[in-house]
């Protein structure tokens, strides 16, 4: 262990990061968005963000007509070439869990996982008891993973050990039953220093995933950030051997994006992330520009977003 | 005084902005005496792809526009056009090598080309829809929509009216367009897209592109969320290849006689019938 779990210890880690290169960070991520990839690479890094993407729909205006449909293109995005993978998961509120469960064990998703978002998403203002049903709800109802918001005010304000308490409390319920990803939600950590701090918590706290955004709040997966955080997963991989995974969320809205941030992977943390179990891409409307940009490296010639779904 | 010439690099006019071509190239271009005109922007596939992408985000505002307010800003290019025609004589004097005059009074054909459409917006569904007599208590209406994005090749000479005469009716019947200016002569296409920026066109309705015709061709035949073309200012091996590659999402390919019709509006329109029960 790196700290003894005492708000010292942890004060004491974390006040001894060492602080981010802003200037650095951003140039460093602006110059890994300048790389081509293309032909047989952009297949298969097109193919590797198909399998990697959490579909995600967080709506006030969710039903479970759409919580099915989306499920069904989850297993097959594309149904009208079977060699499309499926996505990494498929990420809803709460009470959609079980009607996302039942339908994809139903049309032959059983290894899909269900996401669901818990402890008062997207805000994270509710009190620690409220918070705990809200996650022992969730992992009742069958979510195999968790994406718990942090409480930004108390982190802001410095009580970041309230933080490591709050996540390390998600996480005992959680148990073996379901993986946790902490939502950092980064456009409202406001430095990168922040960034970094709170990913080091969750990471310490028990995190099996630290994510960006909750897809609410913009800026959410701005690269600089997603290479922070890449930074910190390796840096945590060298001090334990604890590899744990990233998801940005938000924003990802096309292919280019996508492989952007695949570039990233690579380049920070390395090869051995660039797997659905370590990273993975939070959207809804990115799977069907990859899906359109699969047509298109297939066919030859440009496609139309009148042969995806509408969802 | 003497001045010293600007001698002018253009770019691409996409989504209501001037990129340059993503690919960073220009070709040369030159007047009508053989003298270096201007540097046009040569538009790569991917240019097309990003027009495509701007053309098919603002169509659906564009034609949900009213038919009146489609119309008034139709008539709002006129206006600014005409501010404008001294640049536009200028040019078209320069490329093609013409009089003075007969490139005024090409100027003066192109504005009437647009206050001859912007008129057509809001008459044409009276004119070519219509209701249906059915045995049954319902009303049955039919009424033309726009298809969608088009992709137009301007015809090189009269240069500027050949733009306007492709464009103007693909834009009054509600669609967006992808004007690929002619080869040789694109000054006034060039020119037309900087009178459409601040003519309150909504981005992305008018894309024009300069470069080579026969290599966006087979990528505009090919593109599956281009729903027609004019080829105007193709040649017909030229438009046998596109109507070749354009099977394949039933692009709708069409020439045009010259001079001004409805049916140029109605041929870039898909007509739709619809029932509604009587007394609700």
């Amino acid at each position: 262990m790196i700290i003894d779990g005492s708000e010292k210890s942890l004060r004491k880690f974390l006040s001894d990061l060492p602080p981010v290169d802003q200037v650095g960070a951003e140039a460093r991520a602006a110059m890994l968005a300048t790389r081509s990839i293309k032909t047989s690479s952009k297949a298969w890094a097109i193919d590797m963000a198909i399998s990697m993407v959490d579909l995600t729909t967080l709506e006030g205006a969710d039903t479970p007509g759409k919580v099915k449909s989306l499920c069904a293109k989850a297993v097959r995005p594309d149904p009208s070439d079977l060699t499309v993978p499926s996505v990494g998961a498929i990420c809803v509120y709460n009470d959609m869990v079980k009607i996302a469960r039942s339908e994809l064990d139903r049309i032959g998703g059983k290894s899909l996982p269900v996401a669901a978002v818990a402890t008062a998403f997207p805000s994270g203002r509710a009190s620690l008891a409220v918070k705990k049903i809200d996650t022992q709800d969730a992992v009742d109802a069958g979510a195999n993973e968790v994406d718990m918001v942090i409480d930004r005010g108390a982190f802001l304000s410095g009580r970041s050990y309230d933080v490591f308490e709050e996540i390390r409390v998600i996480k005992e319920i959680c148990g073996e039953k379901a993986h946790l990803k902490v939502i950092l939600e980064t456009g409202e950590l406001v430095t990168y220093d922040n960034v970094r701090k709170a990913s080091f918590l969750a990471m310490l706290a028990g995190a099996d995933f630290i994510k960006t955004s909750t897809g609410k709040v913009a800026p959410a997966a701005t690269a600089p950030v997603v290479l922070v955080m890449l930074e910190a997963v390796r840096d945590y991989f060298t001090l334990t051997g604890e590899k744990i995974g990233v998801k940005p969320a938000g924003g990802i809205r096309t292919t280019k994006d996508a492989i952007k941030q695949l570039v990233l992977v690579k380049e920070t943390a390395g090869e051995q992330w660039l797997t659905p179990d370590l990273f993975r891409i939070g959207a809804s409307a990115l799977l069907n520009d990859l899906l359109m940009q699969r047509m298109k490296l297939r066919s030859g010639h440009y496609a139309s977003a009148n042969y995806v779904t509408v969802d | 005084m003497s001045s010293l010439d600007v001698n002018k690099t253009y770019k691409l006019f996409i989504g209501g902005a001037f990129p340059r071509s993503e690919s960073g190239r220009v070709y040369e271009i030159k007047g009508a005496n053989k003298k270096f005109l201007a540097n046009p922007a040569l538009a790569s596939r991917k240019d097309l792809r990003d027009a495509v992408v701007a053309a098919k985000s603002a169509q659906s505002g564009w034609a949900n526009a009213t038919a009146f307010n489609r119309g008034q800003i139709l008539y709002r290019i006129a206006e600014i056009m005409q501010g404008r025609s001294e640049q536009f004589v200028e040019e078209i004097c320069a490329l093609e090598g013409v009089t003075t005059k007969a490139a005024k009074i090409q100027v003066v054909e192109a504005i009437d080309t647009w206050v001859w459409y912007s008129g057509w917006c809001d008459k044409l569904s009276s004119v070519s829809g219509s209701q249906n007599q059915v045995s049954g208590p319902f009303y049955n209406f039919t009424t033309p929509e726009a298809l969608g994005v088009i992709a137009l090749f301007a015809e090189g000479k009269p240069s500027l009216l050949g733009a306007v005469r492709t464009l103007a009716p693909v834009l009054a019947g509600g669609n967006s367009a992808i004007l690929i200016a002619s080869e040789s002569y694109p000054l006034p296409a060039i020119t037309l897209g900087e009178v459409i920026a601040t003519s309150d066109v909504p981005g992305g309705v008018v894309n024009i592109l300069t470069g080579k015709t026969s290599e966006l061709l087979p990528w505009i035949g090919s593109h599956m969320e281009i729903d027609g073309v004019d080829v105007a200012g193709l040649n017909k091996k030229q438009e046998d290849e596109i109507k070749l590659v354009g099977a394949d999402n039933l692009k709708r390919i069409s020439r045009f006689a010259l001079g001004n019709h409805p049916e140029r509006i109605l041929s870039f329109m898909e007509h739709k019938t619809i029932w509604h029960p009587i007394g609700i």
